[in-house]
């Protein structure tokens, strides 16, 4: 019944969006592997590599949009589950390389033998069966997004003052992994892989399968975030963050749907970082650095927020334009170019690049679709909306009206 | 002498579907509501009137949990419940549904979405996720019939008018099929035609439910031909028809500011 459930959800773009994946994910690791380097086919390993990585920033956009394009949360914290997840990876890959460590000790990873350290620390046990391993990519971000959700949408913290929690969240986590102490290889992080389930990770063969595997994982996140969106608890979502005050009158839990909507987009993040490490070989602190978050939402800005397919396009795209423009003599002005793109794209395509390729279709439920010209809200541009989203809701007792501007009128 | 009576009266008995006493709400020192009392009975309709500021919107939050009382009782079902003590989303499931004086709509939903939203129905994530319409689509058309609404079925509720937002949300208020209707300045920016038109829509709902209707149009609630509670300053100044308060001095000073 799930899988019906799951393969009714997608649109006509949705089914665009997976044939395009699913072509990605058999005809790349093929040209790869099995044509010959001299053929003008040839994908290169590096080339695999790469585009591996941008499928799971694709993910991790697709998680941030189900949150953000569909329930409002403007959260500046999703590179922490990311970087979670990378990081359960990244302990399994660890506890892999056994004797071929420079410190050659069976159990004990490198940097621990550097620190002097005796014994493995408890929350490292477990680690080096798969299984466990791949529960906790899903768990710990999973546990993390719920607790933190549960206190957050509980006391209804909302739009911008959210995002600043979120913000620290993730900086607090990072000035945590930097310390050697906290027993995940401090500054230097989890790095010099050999083997995920006994291949070895720097293999052409092994990457391109995680390429594939990585296609795959974009696509199911793509069918479950769409499935999410489509049934009845997606419209309740979409109501939230459209008047969150109105929702609640008409008796949903709001704080339930968010924390509900959080965790699960925590635990696409997670997989997004998990299946990155190996691609990458490194986890280290700087993937919780608040900037990389806040870049997160720039990929789904540009994609197009509250469409899904368009965030996966948008973190294609300005990580494409990143590492072609980071390659060159302009590296120095990337950061302009990365600026300027949020801004222009805010400015000119408030529904980002798919709302250029969806111009002139049915708006559907668009966060910015602008049907009603008078209704100001709809004419902002996407991120603007989410940050000023719901102020109205931070002093629920004392605002007599629904909607937003129109706190503290006494009495009417 | 006020005192104990209101300590006789048993909660278990009152016979009032909602029951306001001692209500006093203050806001940075300006008391919004001030010893408040309303009796609303089952099956009832009531019109409440007033000059701005005199807390009729107050009282709405009161009742819907938005605003927590500073003293006072408000209880519902024939005092069974205590309101005071529920949030928002409680409130609404006890059966009090509310429309709100600007009228919000989900504006990028389709007007079938947006009573659907509002349908009585199981609330949780889980029930929602894999929920099935089922006999939904034949209630939401009877709703849409009774509003007005049925050709705007499809549109995006953000694309209707003024007056269809207002109906849309009377329509929601319907689906939620509540005990009690709190309905705020309904015809607020309403043509004349569409005064009337909600003015019959109303006494039709009140039929089969309990209404409080808060409007500032005088001629509207003259249609409505209901009880009227006039609030001034946070309290009741007079109750009764429409004609025995349009001829009583005091709310002739302080609501028509003559």
């Amino acid at each position: 019944m799930i899988t019906r459930r799951l393969l009714e959800a997608p649109d006509g773009r949705g089914w665009q969006f997976l044939a395009i994946l699913a072509a990605a994910a058999v005809v790349v690791p093929v040209l790869n592997v099995f044509v010959p380097q001299s053929s003008s086919f040839h994908v290169t390993t590096t080339t695999v590599a790469l585009w591996g990585k941008y499928l799971c920033y694709a993910l991790l956009a697709l998680s941030l949009d189900l949150v953000w394009g569909y329930c409002g949360i403007l959260s500046l914290g999703h590179g922490a589950f990311f970087a979670l997840g990378g990081y359960a990876m990244g302990m399994y890959l660890m506890r892999q390389i056994g004797t071929r460590g420079s410190y050659a000790h069976p159990i004990l990873p490198d940097f621990m033998m550097f620190l002097n350290w005796k014994e493995l620390p408890w929350y490292w046990y477990g680690f080096n069966h798969f299984p466990y391993a791949a529960l906790m990519i899903v768990l710990v971000p999973g546990v993390l997004a719920f607790v933190f959700g549960w206190f957050a949408f509980r006391s209804r913290v909302t739009g911008v003052y959210l995002s600043i929690i979120t913000q620290a969240l993730t900086f607090a986590l990072m000035l945590g992994f930097f310390r050697n102490n906290f027993g995940f290889g401090g500054n230097n992080g989890l790095t010099d892989f050999y083997d995920l389930l006994g291949f070895s990770v720097r293999a052409p063969k092994t990457r391109a399968v995680l390429f594939s595997l990585s296609a795959v994982a974009l696509g199911l996140g793509y069918l479950l975030a769409q499935a999410v969106v489509r049934s009845k608890a997606g419209k309740v979502l979409i109501a939230i963050r459209d008047a969150e005050s109105r929702t609640r009158f008409l008796g949903y839990r709001v704080e339930n749907y968010k924390t509900y909507v959080f965790t699960l987009s925590a635990c696409m993040a997670g997989v997004a970082g998990a299946l990155y490490v190996p691609q990458v070989g490194i986890i280290n602190p700087s993937e919780f650095a608040p900037g990389n978050s806040i870049e997160v939402v720039i990929w789904v800005a540009v994609g197009g927020r509250g469409t899904l397919v368009g965030a996966s396009l948008g973190a294609v795209i300005v990580n494409y334009l990143k590492t072609m423009f980071t390659a060159g003599m302009l590296a120095p002005y990337w950061l302009f170019v990365l600026g300027a793109m949020f801004v222009l794209v805010t400015i000119f395509l408030p529904r980002g690049v798919l709302g250029l390729l969806r111009r002139g279709q049915h708006p559907g439920n668009q966060p910015s679709a602008g049907a009603d010209p008078s209704n100001a809200r709809g004419l902002t541009p996407p991120a603007a909306s989410g940050l000023a989203g719901s102020r109205a809701s931070s002093t629920p007792s004392h605002s007599p009206c629904v909607g937003e501007g129109r706190l503290a009128q006494p009495a009417e | 002498m006020l005192v104990s009576s209101a300590i006789e009266r048993p909660r278990e008995t009152t016979p009032s579907l909602l029951y306001l006493n001692g209500v006093t709400v203050t806001f940075d020192g300006f008391r919004a509501l001030d010893n408040l009392a309303l009796d609303i009975s089952h099956g009832e309709m009531r019109a409440i009137i007033g000059p701005n500021g005199a807390g009729k919107t107050t009282m709405m939050d009161v009742i819907t949990g938005r605003t927590r009382p500073d003293s006072g009782e408000v209880l519902f079902d024939n005092g069974s419940i205590d309101l005071a003590k529920q949030d928002e989303a409680a409130i609404a499931e006890l059966g009090i549904g509310r429309k709100f004086q600007k009228p919000t709509v989900f504006e990028n939903h389709t007007v079938e979405d947006n009573v659907l939203l509002a349908l009585e129905g199981d609330r949780t994530v889980r029930r929602n996720l894999f929920w099935r319409p089922n006999g939904h689509t034949e209630r939401i058309g009877a709703i849409l019939q009774t509003i007005g609404l049925k050709a705007q079925r499809d549109r995006l509720a953000g694309a209707l008018s003024h007056g269809q937002k207002q109906w849309l949300e009377i329509g929601m208020l319907i689906a939620q099929n509540p005990k009690l209707l709190l309905v705020d300045e309904p015809v607020a920016g309403m043509t004349d035609a569409e005064t009337r038109t909600t003015a019959e829509l109303l006494r039709d709902i009140a039929r089969s439910h309990t209404v409080i209707v808060v409007e500032h149009d005088m001629e509207f609630v003259r249609m409505l031909g209901v009880k009227v509670t006039v609030l001034n300053d946070g309290s009741v100044l007079a109750e009764g028809s429409i004609d025995e308060v349009s001829a009583n001095q005091r709310v002739v000073e302080v609501y028509l500011g003559r």
